[in-house]
C-alpha cells in the first residue's frame, strides 16, 4: 500500500513535472545555500587551521586590547613601544625572538611599474619569529636597523611584479615620498587565510616605518618566537605580567593587550567564520521556510484542481486515511526531491567556491543530512494542512466539482 | 455469488432497506425536500431500474444508497446494518468492499491507463499487485477490453470507457452495483451493449443492480422498475417479462 502512495505521488509529480519545479524552488534554493554556505564555512576554518599550524606551535602574537575580534578594545588601547620589545627580549627566559611589526598598504613604484603591497616595519627576528629566509641579498644590517635606512628586502610576489626575472638587490624602489634600496629577496611561502598572499609584502627596518611612514613612536603589534623545549605558556604568562608592570596595569584591572598562541589566533580566527557562517545559514533556513510554504500554496491549489479526482477516489471506497496519506506523500516526496536538488547544488557551489577561494572543499556530512531530513519535516509540515483538507471533502460535492 | 434469475423479494433480508427517508437541502424558506419520505426494499440479485421525470429525486437517493450522503431522516439497512450510524470511515469500507459505481459521465482517471483505472479499489483493499493485476485483467477482458488494458480514457471511446467504470466498479466483487444513469451520454448502440454487460452481471453473477435511467428501452432489462415523483416513489412493479440479454460475445471493438 505505501509503495503504491509512493509510486502514485511520483506520477502526480511527472505529470506536472514544470509546476513541480516551480513548487520545490523555494526548498532548492533554501537547501543549496545552506549547504554552499556550510561547505565554504568549513573549508576556510580547515584552511585558517592549517595556516595557523605553518606559523609554528612556538610563537606568540601581541596585540593591544583585549583580544580581537567585534568587541575588542584594540583602537584605543595605548599601543607598545620599541622599549617594550626590548624589554621582552631581554627580560624574559625562553624568547628566541621578539620584533616589532607593523603594517601599512602603498603603492610600491619601480620604473614603469607599481604595485599595492603591505609594507611591514620590522628588525631582523621577523625573519626568526615567522622562520622566514631571504632567498637573495641579506638580512637588514645592525647599523641600518639603528639608523632606520631607507632598504628594503621584498617578497617573491613584489619582486615578480616589479622586476620580472629581473634581479632587484642593489635596486631602488619608490614607496610614496620613500626611495628605498632592495637589499634582499624572501623566500616564497604562499597564500595564506582568505586566499591573502604573504608574498605581497615588504620589509623595512621598524625605525624607518616610524619615522618616514607612521609618523609617532606606536608600535602596533609583536611577534614572539619561544625557544624550543620552553613551556609557550609560561612565556605568555611572563610576557603579560611583564607588560602589565609596563603598562602600569594594577591588579584589580584587566589587561589592555593580549598575547596570543597559535591555538588561541586559530579559534579567534574561525570564530569570526563560524558567527558568519551560522548568520548566513539562518537566512538560508528561512528560505527553506518560506520554501515550505510555497509547497504548502501549490499543493492547497492542487487539491482544489483535482477535487473531482478526489471525489471519484473516495466513492470508490479510499478512506479518509488513504486519501490524507496520498498528498501528504506527493508533498513530502516533492519537498524531499528539492532538498536533494538543493544538496546537489549546495555542494556543487561548495565546490566551486572552494576553487575559487583557494580553500579546501569541505562537504559537512551531518548538515547534508540534516538539510535532507529538514525537507521532509517541512513536507509533512506544510503537505498536512492541504492533505487534510483533500480527506474531508464531501464526496458527493468533490464529485460534482467541474 | 450464484443465486441468480428470478427473485422473491419477500423470503430473503433484503440488502437495502430503506425506511421514511427525507433529503432535505438548504434550510427555511430556501429549503428543497429532494426525498420527502422513501420506503424501499432491494432483495440480492435483483435489477431494478429506477425511473422518474428530472429532479424527482433519483440520484439523491442513490447517493444515499451508495452511501456518498446522509439522510436527513429515516434508516438506511445495508444487509441488516444500520448505515445511519455509520462513520465516515466504515462508510468509505462499506463502499469499497460492497459497492460499486457506474457513473453517467465515467469518472475515469484522467492520464491513467484502464488497468490502472480498474486496479484503484483494489489498491484501496490492500490486494497485492501481482494478485491486483491480474483481477483488473480478468475483468477488464470480462467486459470485452481485454486489448486495450494500457488505454488511456482520453484515447477511449464513451462506451469502452463506461465499460472501464463498469470494470472497476465489478473489480472488488461488490454486493450492488449501483449505475446513475449509466447509458446517458451514450448513443443507442453503445447503450445497448452496456444495458447488456450490466444484465448479464445480474443474470449470470447474481449481481444486485440499481440503475437509475429515462430511457424505458433501457429498463426493460431490469426485472423491477420503480419511478419517482417529486421525492416520493410513485409506482413499484415487476416487470414480469425482462429483456434477456444476448449469449457473450468476444471482444467488442
Ligand atoms: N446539493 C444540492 N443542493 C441543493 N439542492 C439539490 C442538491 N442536489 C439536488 N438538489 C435538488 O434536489 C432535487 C432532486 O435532485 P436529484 O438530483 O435527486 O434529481 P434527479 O431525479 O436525479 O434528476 P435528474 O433526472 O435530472 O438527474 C432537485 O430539485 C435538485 O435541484
Ligand atoms: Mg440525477
Amino acid at each position: 500500500m505505501f509503495t503504491e502512495t509512493v509510486r502514485q505521488a511520483f506520477q502526480a509529480i511527472i505529470r506536472n513535472a514544470m509546476r513541480s519545479f516551480l513548487t520545490i524552488l523555494g526548498v532548492i534554493i533554501g537547501v543549496a545555500a545552506v549547504i554552499t554556505m556550510v561547505t565554504i564555512g568549513q573549508g576556510s576554518t580547515d584552511q585558517i587551521e592549517s595556516d595557523v599550524s605553518k606559523l609554528g606551535t612556538n610563537l606568540l602574537i601581541v596585540r593591544p586590547g583585549a583580544g580581537m575580534g567585534p568587541r575588542s578594545s584594540g583602537r584605543s588601547a595605548p599601543r607598545f613601544t620599541l622599549k617594550d620589545v626590548e624589554a621582552i627580549k631581554e627580560q624574559i627566559p625562553g624568547v628566541i625572538a621578539a620584533t616589532p611589526a607593523n603594517t601599512s598598504s602603498m603603492t610600491v613604484i619601480y620604473g614603469n611599474e607599481n604595485h599595492q603591497a603591505t609594507i611591514t616595519g620590522v628588525d631582523n627576528d621577523f625573519l626568526i619569529a615567522r622562520d622566514w629566509n631571504v632567498a637573495l641579498g641579506r638580512e637588514f644590517y645592525e647599523s641600518e636597523l639603528r639608523a632606520g635606512t631607507a632598504t628594503c628586502i621584498l617578497g617573491e610576489t613584489v619582486r615578480k611584479d616589479l622586476f620580472g626575472a629581473g634581479d632587484p638587490v642593489g635596486e631602488t624602489i619608490r614607496m610614496e615620498q620613500i626611495s628605498c634600496r632592495v637589499i634582499g629577496v624572501l623566500e616564497a611561502k604562499g597564500a595564506s587565510s582568505f586566499g591573502q598572499d604573504q608574498d605581497d609584502t615588504v620589509l623595512i627596518p621598524i625605525r624607518t616605518f616610524l619615522r618616514r611612514i607612521a609618523g609617532n613612536q606606536d608600535i602596533s603589534s609583536m611577534y614572539v618566537a619561544v625557544e624550543p623545549g620552553y613551556s609557550t605558556e609560561k612565556v605568555q604568562s611572563a610576557i603579560e605580567l611583564l607588560l602589565r608592570e609596563r603598562r602600569r596595569i594594577s591588579s584589580g584591572e584587566e589587561d589592555n593587550f593580549s598575547v596570543m598562541d597559535t591555538k588561541e589566533i586559530t579559534s579567534m580566527l574561525t570564530g569570526i567564520t563560524a558567527v558568519m557562517t551560522g548568520l548566513l545559514s539562518a537566512v538560508a533556513a528561512v528560505s527553506l521556510l518560506v520554501g515550505g510554504i510555497g509547497i504548502m500554496n501549490i499543493m492547497l491549489v492542487s487539491v482544489t484542481e483535482r477535487t473531482r479526482e478526489i471525489g471519484i477516489r473516495l466513492a470508490i471506497g479510499a478512506t479518509e486515511t488513504q486519501v490524507l496519506m496520498q498528498f501528504l506523500v506527493e508533498a513530502v516526496v516533492l519537498s524531499l526531491l528539492g532538498g536533494l536538488i538543493g544538496i546537489l547544488l549546495g555542494l556543487g557551489f561548495g565546490y566551486i567556491g572552494s576553487i575559487y577561494m583557494k580553500i579546501p572543499f569541505a562537504p559537512d556530512w551531518t548538515t547534508t543530512f540534516l538539510a535532507f531530513a529538514f525537507s521532509a519535516f517541512i513536507g509533512i509540515v506544510f503537505g498536512y494542512f492541504p492533505a487534510r483538507r483533500a480527506a474531508r471533502l464531501d464526496p458527493i460535492e468533490a464529485l460534482r466539482h467541474e | 455469488m450464484t443465486a441468480p434469475g428470478a427473485t422473491d423479494a419477500a423470503d430473503r433480508q433484503p440488502v437495502i432497506s430503506l425506511r421514511g427517508v427525507t433529503r432535505v437541502y438548504g434550510e427555511g424558506e430556501a429549503a428543497v425536500h429532494a426525498l420527502r419520505g422513501i420506503d424501499l426494499d432491494i432483495a440480492p440479485g435483483e435489477f431494478v431500474a429506477i425511473m422518474g421525470p428530472s429532479g424527482s429525486g433519483k440520484s439523491t437517493a442513490m447517493n444515499i444508497i451508495g452511501a456518498l450522503d446522509t439522510p436527513t431522516a429515516g434508516t438506511y439497512h445495508f444487509s441488516g446494518a444500520d448505515v445511519g450510524g455509520f462513520d465516515r470511515h466504515q462508510r468509505s469500507i462499506l463502499r469499497r468492499d460492497y459497492l460499486g459505481f457506474v457513473f453517467q459521465g465515467f469518472n475515469l482517471l484522467a492520464r491513467t491507463s484502464a488497468l490502472d483505472n480498474v486496479e484503484l479499489p483494489l489498491i484501496y483493499k490492500g490486494v497485492s499487485r501481482a494478485e491486483r493485476r491480474a483481477l483488473a485483467k480478468a475483468m477488464l477482458e470480462r467486459v470485452g477490453l481485454g486489448r486495450r488494458l494500457d488505454k488511456e480514457p482520453s484515447k477511449l471511446s464513451g462506451g469502452e470507457q463506461q465499460r472501464v467504470a463498469i470494470a472497476r466498479a465489478i473489480a472488488s466483487e461488490p454486493a450492488v452495483l449501483l449505475a446513475d444513469e449509466p447509458t446517458g451520454n451514450l448513443d443507442t448502440a453503445r447503450s445497448q451493449e452496456i444495458m447488456e454487460l450490466i444484465a448479464r452481471l445480474n443474470r449470470e453473477e447474481g449481481l444486485t443492480v440499481i440503475m437509475v435511467t429515462h430511457e424505458p428501452d433501457m429498463a426493460e432489462y431490469a426485472g423491477r422498475i420503480v419511478h419517482f415523483k417529486d421525492g416520493l416513489i410513485e409506482r413499484d412493479g415487476m416487470n414480469g417479462n425482462p429483456r434477456a440479454p444476448a449469449p457473450e460475445t468476444a471482444d467488442v471493438h
